[in-house]
């Protein structure tokens, strides 16, 4: 084969230069790895979540580590839209990667709020709507978890904003495809998944939550077969694009979650390790490509090759 | 900040438990100020996902150190860690403590394996003061000799009277405060149990004497992505949670809430 393969991915309106993100959550706003990497290289730059106002936070400890993982609960520490555009947008203005927000709130109206005021912001070229995240009261996993307010949330950002918009589904449901179902009826551009998964870690002397938090939400390599499994069941049953995400550390692991049916991934919990992780999937997916002779990307987007046996049992 | 790949120059056993580790690591070493961190991969920990941090003891154009002993997994694994081992270092990281000024009078306080980033501080100060120790017994007092040679005065408490002085590190600068030798007022600069910089700020507070504390807390990325290593400080007239890995884990004594 003559030439580099082509991995470029479109997600809605955002064309990415390679299927590979930085997870929300585990890269700040940019700033804090652009001496460490260089950020133009990303498929996409996607932002801690932003709330409607400023958001303090869990109490500490906010963390733990567990085998292959890390328990979270951050809590969605925030300096709020304002805050956040003020602050980080002419920064991240400056590379050459879009720029996909995460956003979250307690009310539908509040994540509706967010996206409208998101959408005229300059260089914001998406949204991925957070209805998923294990550690707050309100918002988050109340959303993700009920077919009817996942439907209203996400009918309300559609409304509110023409930018590319991703919710983000939670693995902690029964049925991934109903929920798959529901973002694409509501006019989502692409479903992300999976986020962190509701945890639980005991510190068994003191006969207490290792969080402050008391629950958290686990990532890292402990979760990838979860998240491969949950991947590939959610792109069997819509015609959106699919973000995988759940525990990749390399060009290997990321291609699990593309064969599964993700047509682009992020990287999360693999760049508190080594924060190159995600440059090093870049290249993997693409000798994976030219040792195998292919063209571009999407030829094995989906490509799992299942047993003669029959349709899985899900 | 980088991350460089270093190679162990030493590993020895000190006492009580602690061990010292030496890393060849030159752009890293050449850079990292006192009061800084550096993020290390512990070789070898098969199933971890995170680095650990840890307070710089000594620096030159080559090298640096650092003190640590078992508290979890990964320090029980880096004690495995031989001469020549290749080990991924991230730093400098985090904000120094103020340089000493002339005309001040540095008071250094620190507990166990907190005495590192203040031996750094006294071996770069421009200004000599006191170094105060505290900890439960002798064989928890690290860096004696080490602040002897540059010339400071060095104090000590155990809380079972087995070196210095019979209590705890307050204790001991009260003493020195009752003695009425304080020609100067002392800036503090601390690093040890949480349990002590809390009594410290709070003597501090008592005094009218600055202090800067140097704050653990359970970390993760070390660059301040994550949110993880929060500390609540007044900020203004404002409370709210900054990073220890970012904007400390070097703060002064009047903004911390302790919680």
């Amino acid at each position: 084969m003559i030439g580099k393969p082509d991995i470029a991915v479109k997600i809605g309106a955002i064309e990415m230069k390679n299927p590979v993100m930085v997870a929300s959550g585990t890269f700040g706003y940019g700033p804090e790895y652009a001496g460490l990497i260089d950020l133009n290289r990303l498929g996409a730059i996607v932002v801690k979540g932003i709330s409607l106002e400023p958001h303090e936070g869990n109490p500490t400890p906010r963390i733990v580590e567990v085998a292959s993982g890390i328990v979270n609960a951050i809590g969605l520490q925030n300096p709020g839209v304002a805050g956040f555009v003020d602050t980080y947008m002419k920064f991240l203005r400056g590379f050459d990667t879009p720029v996909i927000v995460n956003i979250w709130g307690r009310t539908v109206e509040e994540y509706a709020e967010v996206a409208k005021r998101l959408s005229d912001v300059e260089g914001v070229a998406g949204l991925e709507v957070n209805i998923s995240c294990p550690n707050i009261k309100e918002g988050g996993i109340a959303f993700g978890t009920d077919p009817k307010m996942t439907e209203e949330v996400i009918t309300a950002v559609r409304k509110a904003t023409d930018l590319t918009i991703i919710p983000k589904l939670s693995a902690a449901v029964t049925d991934i495809g109903q929920f798959a179902k529901i973002a694409e009826n509501c006019g989502s551009d692409a479903i992300s998944l999976i986020n962190s998964l509701p945890s639980l870690v005991i510190d068994v002397g003191k006969r207490k939550p290792a969080l402050a938090n008391t629950i958290g939400g686990l990532t890292g390599p402990a979760i990838r077969p979860v998240a491969v499994k949950l991947v590939w069941q959610a792109a069997s049953a819509v015609e959106i694009p699919v973000i995988g995400m759940g525990g990749i550390t390399s060009g290997g692991s990321a291609l699990e979650f593309i064969i599964a049916g993700a047509s682009a991934v992020a990287v999360g919990t693999a760049t508190f390790t080594d924060p190159s992780t995600v440059l090093s999937v870049i290249d993997g997916i693409e000798a994976y490509l030219i040792e195998n002779g292919l063209g571009s990307i999407g030829e094995i987007v989906g490509s799992l090759d299942l047993p003669a046996a029959g349709t899985p049992n899900f | 900040m980088k991350i460089e790949q270093g190679r162990v120059l030493r590993h020895e056993e000190l006492k009580g438990g602690y061990r010292l580790l030496s890393i060849e690591v030159p752009a890293i070493a050449k850079a990292v100020g006192p009061g800084q961190f550096i993020h290390l991969q512990v070789p070898k920990l098969a199933e971890s996902v995170l680095r650990r941090p840890f307070s710089v003891l000594d620096a030159d154009d080559t090298s640096l150190s650092v003190i640590f002993k078992i508290v979890g997994k990964g320090t029980a694994a880096l004690t495995y860690a031989e001469q020549g081992d290749e080990i991924s270092i991230m730093g400098p990281l985090g904000q120094r403590f103020p340089q000493a000024r002339e005309g001040t009078l540095p008071l250094l306080i620190g507990g166990g394996y907190g005495v590192a980033p203040l031996h750094f501080f006294a071996k770069r100060s421009p200004v000599k003061g006191i170094m105060m120790v505290g900890s439960s017994s002798k064989s928890h007092i690290l860096c004696a000799e080490e602040f002897r040679m540059l010339e400071w005065d060095f104090r000590i408490s155990t809380e079972d009277g087995s070196m210095g002085m019979k209590g705890r590190v307050t204790d001991l600068v009260e003493d020195w405060v009752g003695q009425g030798k304080a020609d100067a007022t002392p800036v503090i600069y601390s690093c040890g149990p949480h349990g002590m910089l809390k009594a410290i700020a709070e003597m501090a507070k008592k005094h009218g004497w600055k202090a800067w504390l140097s704050m653990d807390r359970n970390m993760a990325c070390g660059v301040g992505a994550c949110l993880a290593c929060v500390q609540k400080v007044k900020k203004g007239d404002k409370i709210e949670y900054v990073r220890v890995c970012k904007e400390g884990p070097v703060f002064d004594a009047s903004d911390i809430i302790w919680e």
